[in-house]
């Protein structure tokens, strides 16, 4: 559409800009896929020919299903308590008058750029000198730490874009806060729930540092094929799997953010139309 | 009103927020099936102590008794009362029928007889058609109803509405001024209604609470507001008011003499208030209680001459401002147009203002 507003006009570099920033950040990604189906156990160019030999043979391999199994488990668990914790501290962090809510909210946020090496040695270090097993459980709650800043950062916007009357309107219907959470909270910071269990159960998924320090014998799927990257002739059906992962982490990540994509525009409008 | 057959009863609620005091020893009686206003300008407290009677809020001091029970502790959920939201406050994720079904649930009714219920409130709110629309589909007026609705259908002891009418526009607002009437006649529950206008308040309300900067000035009725305000302030705030100074000469039984500067010696009724001869007063007159005439007029108690200053031509009515010799303002006249034809009017002739004892309001303030 033509538009030649002073803030709608286009602006070539900035449209250049956008061009490399895309190519810069996913061609690299596009190795996985392209490999994958390439006739050949070395990656490298040129291109033999095109196969669905690696997916086919990822089929016979068990412990490739089992690592998957496991990182499924250790996914849905992190993320249902990721996200359970995550409603609370949104709910808390929005509703209540709390002294001194930018410093929690900053420590919560913490676990984002606190270098994952460290968080994982210090984990590591506690859970010994607790005298615990590792296991997927270690690993788990490893997740939820990782995790928990991502549900919050995807559930505050939903909490702060409703108005806080329709609670005390339930109130003064005669509800009381539990029946008020379920009756009127929940439905409406749904989206943002739905968001937030696909954007933990992702990060989770894909989580490597945390798993490499606490997990025990079992392995999720990043540790497993990090451990087969030793061997070449497994290599190309590692590719393979790796390039599922990414579709459906793709999809996962895409799913979340198109449920909550009206978090914004709807507490927008209804501020609007009162 | 007195304190025994009171439905609400407000006894010294003081409120603090921090260390700023919003509500300032409030005390007021509110009778059952009354037309209550909390009228006064923005940010007087309206809406805090409204809160305060749903529960939302807690009295820091004092207690608010419903129905003979004190409610300090009772929750928003336990409490006789409904409340209007000055935003409506409907909930965004359910249809009309839900949201004015909302608090049936506790009620355990058969779902026809739920369906009933709600079918009936829609037809008092004259939504009948509106049912399955999704209530953020809504405009201001109708969302308003169903607000009211929701309310309504749970048959409170109080509705509590807190500037129900003020994000609509004039028409509407005052359609739906004259339906909030009729409807509380109908149901005939205790309304408590906040306003800062004061012309719906005088319009609707029995009685009406005039509040500033968190105090409560005077409880009474419209015409007692009007024509017998305790001090200035209330004076001032409903409709205008003129104001001259003046010492009282002499006191006889119910009528008080007052040299007034500019207008003279002056009887007038002496009201509630306590007067010593020597006591300086300020004397107040409404515009319309004047009579304007080129001539001296001979059917008024008191006259005095002045010179037209400015004028305002409304339509049923004009404005008139006369600068009178010894008062600092011009005093303002209403009048009705009732012999004027379609001629124009000199706005700066000689004239005479003519007023009646009966019309003067003195006015103590310390
Ligand atoms: N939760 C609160 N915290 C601090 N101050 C408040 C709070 N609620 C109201 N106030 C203050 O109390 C005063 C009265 O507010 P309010 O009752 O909303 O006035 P009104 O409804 O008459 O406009 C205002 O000065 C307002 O800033
Ligand atoms: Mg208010």
């Amino acid at each position: 559409m033509k538009s030649d507003t002073y803030i709608k006009r286009s602006n070539r570099p900035l449209q250049f800009y956008a061009v490399l920033f895309l190519i810069v950040l996913y061609v690299p990604v596009l190795f996985l896929p392209l490999f994958s189906f390439n006739d050949s156990i070395y990656v490298s160019f040129p291109l033999k020919g095109f196969t669905f030999q690696w997916y086919l043979e990822l089929l016979d391999r068990e412990p490739v299903w089992a690592s998957l199994m496991n990182s499924i488990k250790v996914a849905v668990t992190t993320s249902i308590i990721a996200t359970g914790f995550g409603i609370f501290a949104a709910k808390a962090i929005t509703r209540y008058r709390l002294p001194g809510r930018g410093p929690v909210v900053g420590f919560i946020m913490l676990p984002l750029v606190v270098p994952g090496i460290i968080l994982g040695v210090a984990l590591l270090v506690l859970i010994s000198q607790l005298g615990i097993r590792l296991s997927l459980y270690t690993v788990t709650a490893g997740h939820v730490i990782v995790c928990l800043p991502f549900a919050i950062a995807t559930l505050i916007p939903r909490f702060e874009g409703f108005d806080k009357s329709v609670e005390e309107a339930s109130a003064d219907l005669g509800e009381n806060a539990w029946w008020t959470f379920w009756r009127v909270t929940f439905p409406i910071v749904f989206p943002g729930i739905l968001a937030s269990l696909l954007l933990t159960f992702t990060v989770s998924f894909d989580e490597f540092i945390m798993a490499f320090f606490l997990s025990g014998t079992d392995a999720t799927l990043p540790i497993y094929i990090w451990g087969q990257l030793r061997f070449p002739q497994a290599f190309p059906s590692i590719l393979a799997m790796a390039s599922i992962i990414l579709v459906v982490s793709f999809i996962l990540v895409f799913l979340g953010q198109w449920i909550n994509r009206d978090a914004q525009s709807e507490s927008l409008e209804s501020t609007k139309n009162t | 009103m007195t304190q025994d057959n009171a439905f609400i009863s407000i006894r010294h609620v003081n409120k603090f927020f921090g260390s700023f005091q919003a509500i300032k020893n409030v005390s007021m009686d509110i009778g059952h099936g009354e037309f209550f206003s909390l009228l006064g300008p923005s940010g007087c407290g309206k809406t805090t102590l409204l809160r305060m009677l749903a529960g939302f809020e807690a009295v820091s001091s004092g207690e608010i008794y419903i129905d003979g029970q004190p409610m300090s502790g009772v929750a928003p959920h336990h409490r006789p009362v409904n409340m209007v939201f000055q935003n409506y406050a409907i909930f965004p994720h359910l249809n009309v029928r839900d949201n004015i079904a909302y608090g049936l649930r506790k009620l355990k009714l058969s779902r026809s007889n739920r369906n009933e219920m709600v079918d009936e409130m829609l037809e008092l709110i004259k939504l009948p058609e509106y049912g399955d629309r999704k209530a953020t589909q809504l405009s201001g007026g109708q969302r308003q109803r169903i607000a009211l609705a929701r309310a309504l259908i749970l048959k409170p002891k109080v509705l509590l509405l807190d500037e129900p009418l003020g994000a609509l526009d004039k028409k509407l607002r005052e359609q739906m001024q004259l339906e909030l009437r009729a409807l509380q006649r109908t149901v005939g529950i205790t309304f408590v209604f906040v306003t800062h206008d004061q012309e719906e308040a005088l319009t609707l309300s029995d009685r009406i609470a005039v509040m500033s900067e968190g105090r409560d000035l005077q409880v009474d009725t419209p015409t007692r507001l009007y024509e017998n305000p305790v001090n200035s302030e209330v004076a001032s705030f409903i409709g205008t008011m003129n104001f001259f100074d003046g010492v009282v000469t002499s006191i006889k039984g119910d009528t008080v003499v007052i040299k007034v500067d500019g207008l003279g010696e002056v009887s007038a009724p002496a009201g509630k208030v306590s007067l010593l001869a020597g006591d300086s007063v300020s004397v107040a007159i409404r515009p319309e209680k004047f009579s304007l005439t080129d001539e001296k007029p001979d059917d008024v108690q008191y006259c005095v001459k002045g010179h037209l200053d400015n004028a305002a031509y409304l339509g049923e009515r004009s404005h008139y401002y006369v600068r009178v010799e010894g008062v600092s303002q011009p005093v303002a006249v209403s009048a009705q147009n009732r012999n004027r034809t379609g001629e124009a009017e000199d706005r700066k002739r000689p004239v005479w203002l003519g007023w009646d004892s009966a019309a003067v309001v003195v006015l103590k303030d310390d």
